[in-house]
């Protein structure tokens, strides 16, 4: 797989225009369904503008495909949902105004969870997207279609979001690099919202380097965004390989029961090998970690009912025969959400609602207090937290969709993260059966640069992030 | 637990019509969920302050200009995704 470097030099002797085409013949061709709309036509053309205008931009002339619900000016945007049918926006995502900036080339929209709610990419309305290591297995979610093209070799990058662990999840589960920065680092300004104080837009790419190199072009303040920080970082020029003196904290409730064997075990040895590059291993306590769950699906179901009210067919994309005010929007919200998304909407307006919100939404709001709490004693000793990006590897299509419950389990160890607004990125740390697994490096808030040395100098003495799904 | 009245309530306030068969499917579902969030309850709370937002937010202001800072859609481009409009408006169902 190739890295921007190498594209980069490529495009510099040869053309941006044949390295796109090459990307388009792989989507093409393949079995992932990894993308909702290639965008074939403004790829094609943006490279050729790139060919023979030059372009002095850190990412002139690279593909990168980005998650359908990133706003993305002339080009279909759906969330994978029916209720977005037809909708083009008629502006520019913030991120996506960086990346044109930058001179990347966007190639496409990638299938997603719908309205970014799950765990797996099976609840599309466009279809499933395919594990690239194991066709029958799920590539994880809610930004499967991201990981699946980043790891199938259909986009050197890719753009997701992360609200509970959907950039980390399909980072894990497919043998790529993800991260979700802190909260407010990257401007969600024409990201889609689902759980707006979780979510997080994040960088997918094979190496740390290039999620750095791409990390560079989309941080950075802007003011349609109010909850955007003014924080002026390099994150390429973090990459240092050398741990020596970093104090890792391992909390053991990231490890528990229902974690899987190979899982424990591969992380361990990513520590030991951290260890033995000079890094030394504290134990940290981390005791409410086992309600974060609960207060995450609170919190994310009670802001998405909110969120989710804006879609009424009124203004954008499906609409019903109109009768009264309230059965046509009843009606076209019936007809265009998916069941997983009105289970969450029912959840979320059940636990605003008069007599329950305080029992609930309230409740839950505390427990989050107490998880950041946790969060900034484990950061009072240790410098990052090293834990399991995922309990296991990527399960079978089908196999948990009809129990919402137990998808949900599957996320107990992302969610935490964003309950805490912290950083983590995920990495290749070992395999299972021939499947990926990652860990996931958690940082203090607005400090990815430490998070991104510890991954950069993991990758430089390993070598899990080389290894490529066969027979796509 | 949610019964099947309290399910029609909160899809009214939720915008969703749902079917008999809907109904039916969810319950059991909902229920099963709201069973595991009752987990919380052992959480002593007492004293906790809510927390809403990781960062401290402020409300952020900008000049009353139309330009200013982000550039405001033309008319012609709101409308561009508007499945029903009709003299450079929205059009809505009837309120009553």
């Amino acid at each position: 797989m190739a890295t921007i470097n190498e594209l980069k030099e490529r495009i510099h002797a040869g053309s941006s225009e044949e390295i796109v085409a090459e990307y388009l013949e792989r989507i093409g061709g393949s079995k992932l369904n990894a993308f909702i709309t290639v965008a074939k036509e403004n790829a094609r053309k943006c490279a050729k503008e790139i060919d023979s205008e030059g372009h002095d931009g850190s990412l002139a002339g690279i593909p990168v495909a980005i998650k359908d619900n990133i706003s993305t000016k002339g080009i279909l945007t759906t969330c994978a949902s029916k209720i977005l049918t037809g909708y083009v926006p008629p502006y520019d995502a913030h991120v996506i105004e960086r990346l044109k900036d930058a001179g990347a080339v966007i190639i496409g929209k990638t299938n997603m969870d719908e309205f970014a709610m799950g765990t797996s990419t099976e609840t599309s309305f466009y279809g499933p997207t395919r594990n690239p290591w194991d066709l029958d297995r799920v590539p994880g979610g809610s930004s499967g279609g991201s990981a699946a093209a980043v790891a199938g070799g259909e986009a050197p990058l890719a753009l997701g979001s992360d609200t509970g662990g959907s950039v980390r999840c399909p980072a894990s589960f497919c043998g790529v690099v993800g991260l979700k920065p802190t909260y407010g680092v990257i401007s969600r300004y024409g990201l889609i919202s689902y759980a707006n104080s979780l979510e997080q837009i994040g960088p997918f790419a094979t190496t740390v380097r290039d999620i750095a190199m791409l990390f560079d072009v989309i941080a950075g303040y802007d003011a349609r965004d109010s909850t955007s920080v003014d924080k002026d970082v390099n994150y390429s020029s973090a990459l240092k390989n050398d741990v020596s003196g970093l104090k890792i904290g391992v909390p053991e409730e990231y490890f528990g029961e229902g974690t899987d064997e190979n899982v424990n075990k591969a992380v361990w040895n990513a520590i030991q090998k951290l260890e033995d590059l000079g890094a030394t291993r504290i134990e940290v306590k981390m005791p409410h970690t086992k309600y974060a769950l609960s207060a995450y699906y609170i919190i994310a179901m009670s802001e998405a009912s909110s969120n989710l009210a804006r879609f009424d067919g009124m203004r954008y994309g499906l609409r019903a025969e109109d009768s009264d005010w309230h059965s046509t929007f009843s009606q076209v919200r019936a007809a265009g959400f998916g069941d997983e998304v009105k289970r969450r909407i029912l959840l979320g307006t059940y636990a605003l609602s008069a007599g329950y919100h305080d029992k609930y939404y309230l409740k839950a709001l505390k427990v989050r207090t107490l998880i950041k709490q946790d969060f900034e004693l484990a950061f009072k000793d240790a410098d990052v937290l090293i834990a399991p990006t995922m309990p296991y590897p990527a399960f079978r299509l089908g196999e948990k969709i009809d129990d919402p419950l137990s998808l949900y389990l599957a996320d107990v160890d992302t969610v935490p993260i964003n309950l805490a607004g912290v950083p983590s990125i995920s990495v290749p740390c070992g395999f299972s059966h021939g499947l990926p697994i990652g860990m996931q490096v958690i940082g203090k808030h607005f400090d990815e640069a430490t998070i991104l040395r510890t991954a950069y100098t993991f990758e430089e003495n390993t070598d899990f992030h080389t290894q490529q799904p066969e027979g796509l | 637990m949610i019964a099947k009245k309290d399910l029609e309530h909160i899809a009214w306030l939720s915008r969703l019509e749902l079917s008999e068969e809907d109904m039916e499917k969810y319950t059991p579902r909902l229920n099963s969920v709201l069973d595991y969030f009752g987990e919380l309850d052992e959480v002593d709370t007492e004293g906790v302050e809510p927390t809403y937002h990781v960062l401290p937010i402020n409300n952020v202001f900008r000049e009353d200009e139309i330009n200013a800072p982000a550039k405001s859609l033309t008319q012609e481009e709101a409308l561009s995704n508007a499945p029903k409009k009709q003299d450079g408006f929205f059009k809505a169902p009837r309120m009553m």
